[in-house]
């Protein structure tokens, strides 16, 4: 899922500084499962900025929705009128869902209510790790289930650094070194072989570095052969 | 090959460590400024002392004068450069392009290395670029040399770069076992030098080397291995606690806090953990030159370059040998 945290609270004060009506839209998906984002932080956002404008003496009018999944357009349509009656928006969306309510409602100002961290899953009540970096070439089945690109501070692809001591990394003792688990791994199921092999470098054409990613099927898709934008 | 005598690179390293010499090198750390007369000082303390100095690339992370820079300085002064090049602050093109400079300027030795993470130096905030790791980067300087194509397989019309091309390791790096199959690769990758971390922990690497001669990697890279005198027993502790991938016994460290025992002097009692650390970095070189697979010694007396001259003079490393290039028939 994605992983996000709420910004602190003088953020999104300062950010929504100006504005005397707000409207806080929460997401009912991965921000929920990581209580940044669902009905109940929204609520718990809006009580609290209600509250404090008042101290302020400029009390805000605030009002809060959950749609079931902000990154797509057609959960934004219901709150339409909502969205029309605000000065600003404040999205407890991952960064997509800010982006597909700004890109849904053109005239709306619509600010982030969160951080989008990264691509996790949570490790135990309260603890969420990072697991993938969303490269777009995945090598999983090479490294026995765990990820150097997401997981080694380096993102080496060819073994651990000088700095691996006792299983964590020279970065922050409290990380695990990926490459000690991958070869552990390796090791316990007999496949130490394909570390022998030395690995390329990477083409990271289908990472980031190729600039903004798209899919396109278009065995899916309605309009077939016409050109994609945006 | 022509006008090389069949050396890879001609360097005055691969010279010697061809000849069979027990070789020596140092390290040069560069200024956090753009102050030549610092590297003039440095190379006149190793120049004719060892055979080639490393010039460190923002060691620890942490801006100083650029490797290639500083190394086309020592060249200028006498003393032959180790260019490090570490995959933390270019990407492919970066790198390929300050190879090209630093062959065109007469440097002719790189060491690859992966570098140390950014959050250990003065930019922590800064974005690292990993776009390869160490042994892909050795793979991308032999390929420059004897594929004579850039990494993208396209050709290089006209000079090649044609380096002496190493790698590092460090012995006591998790997970041990894997760490000689590891400078396996290196050297699989092309490695035609390996330097090592800094040594205290000698028995265990006999172990490290035992292994690396049963693969036989130590017939395919001359091997030297990383030796550096301690300054205070401080230092001592600071690499046995703090440093990842560090090993020093408490042999060590007990040895180094002994030798100030009883002084009160500020200034002898400095002078004697300095006897005391040049003392056993000699001890440790006389132990490598026993150890099978050993070719050479890199010395790391970092920030302490006047120590080298003495610990080779104890070693009986001096004077360094010369060697003339093979004149073909």
């Amino acid at each position: 899922m994605i992983v996000a945290e709420q910004k602190p609270l003088a953020e999104i004060k300062s950010l929504t500084a100006d504005a005397k009506k707000v409207l806080i839209v929460g997401c009912g998906t991965c921000v929920t499962v990581c209580f940044a984002g669902g009905a109940r932080e929204a609520a718990i956002v809006a009580a609290s900025l209600r509250m404090t404008s008042k101290l302020d003496g400029h009390p805000k009018d605030v009002v809060e929705v959950t749609v079931q999944r902000q990154c797509e357009w057609e959960y934004l349509d219901e709150i339409a009128s909502q969205m029309g009656a605000a000065d600003v928006i404040l999205s407890l969306g991952c960064g997509v869902g800010v982006q597909a309510l700004a890109e849904r409602y053109p005239n709306a100002i619509v600010l982030p209510g969160l951080n989008t961290a990264f691509i996790g899953l949570p490790l135990e009540q309260g603890v969420w790790a990072e697991r993938c970096a969303a490269c777009g070439q995945c090598i999983l089945g090479l490294t026995g289930g765990i990820c150097p690109i997401a997981r080694c501070s380096k993102q080496l692809l060819n073994g651990p650094c000088g700095g691996s001591s006792k299983g964590k990394c020279e970065v922050n003792p409290e990380i695990d070194c990926a490459w000690q688990l991958i070869y552990d791994k390796l090791k316990a199921q007999g496949r130490l072989h394909l570390l022998m092999e030395i690995t390329p470098p990477k083409d990271w054409r289908t990472s980031r570095d190729g600039g903004p990613r798209k899919i396109v099927r278009e065995d899916l898709r309605l309009a077939t052969g016409d050109k994609v934008t945006g | 090959m022509s006008g090389l005598n069949g050396y890879k690179s001609g360097s005055n390293l691969e010279k010697v460590l061809h000849a069979g010499h027990f070789a020596v090198t140092a390290e040069l750390g560069p200024p956090k400024n753009a102050d030549v007369e610092v590297i003039r000082k440095k190379a006149a303390l190793l120049k004719g002392v060892v055979e080639a100095a490393n010039i460190t690339d923002n060691q620890t992370a942490i801006v100083r004068m650029s490797s290639i820079g500083g190394g086309a300085l020592a060249l200028r002064e006498g003393l032959e450069p180790v260019m490090q090049m570490t995959c933390r602050d270019r990407n492919r093109l970066g790198m390929q392009s300050d190879l090209l400079g630093a062959y065109a300027l007469g440097l002719r030795n790189v060491l690859c290395l992966t570098g140390d993470h950014q959050t250990f130096g003065n930019h922590p905030q800064s974005k690292n670029v990993h776009d390869m790791d160490s042994i892909q980067l050795v793979q991308m300087v032999v390929g420059l040399r004897d594929k004579n194509c850039f990494q993208c397989g396209e050709e290089i019309k006209g000079v090649n770069p044609r380096f002496f091309v190493g790698a590092a390791e460090n012995p006591f790096g998790d997970p041990f076992e894997f760490r000689p199959l590891r400078l396996g690769k290196k050297a699989k990758a092309g490695a035609d030098f390996i330097q090592t971390q800094m040594i205290y922990n000698v028995p265990k690497f006999r172990e490290f080397m035992k292994r690396v001669v049963d693969l036989g990697v130590h017939k395919q890279a001359y091997i030297l291995a990383g030796v550096g005198p301690l300054k205070t027993p401080g230092a001592a502790k600071y690499m046995r606690d703090q440093v990842p991938g560090m090993d020093v016994p408490d042999e060590i460290v007990e040895r180094m806090e002994a030798a100030g025992k009883g002084i009160e002097d500020k200034k002898a009692k400095a002078a004697a953990y300095r006897e005391e650390g040049i003392k056993i970095c000699i001890e440790l070189i006389r132990q490598m030159r026993e150890i099978e697979g050993v070719a050479g010694v890199h010395i790391m007396a970092i920030e302490w370059e006047e120590a080298v001259k003495p610990i080779l003079e104890g070693a009986g490393l001096l004077p360094r040998p010369v060697v003339e290039p093979v004149v073909s028939a």
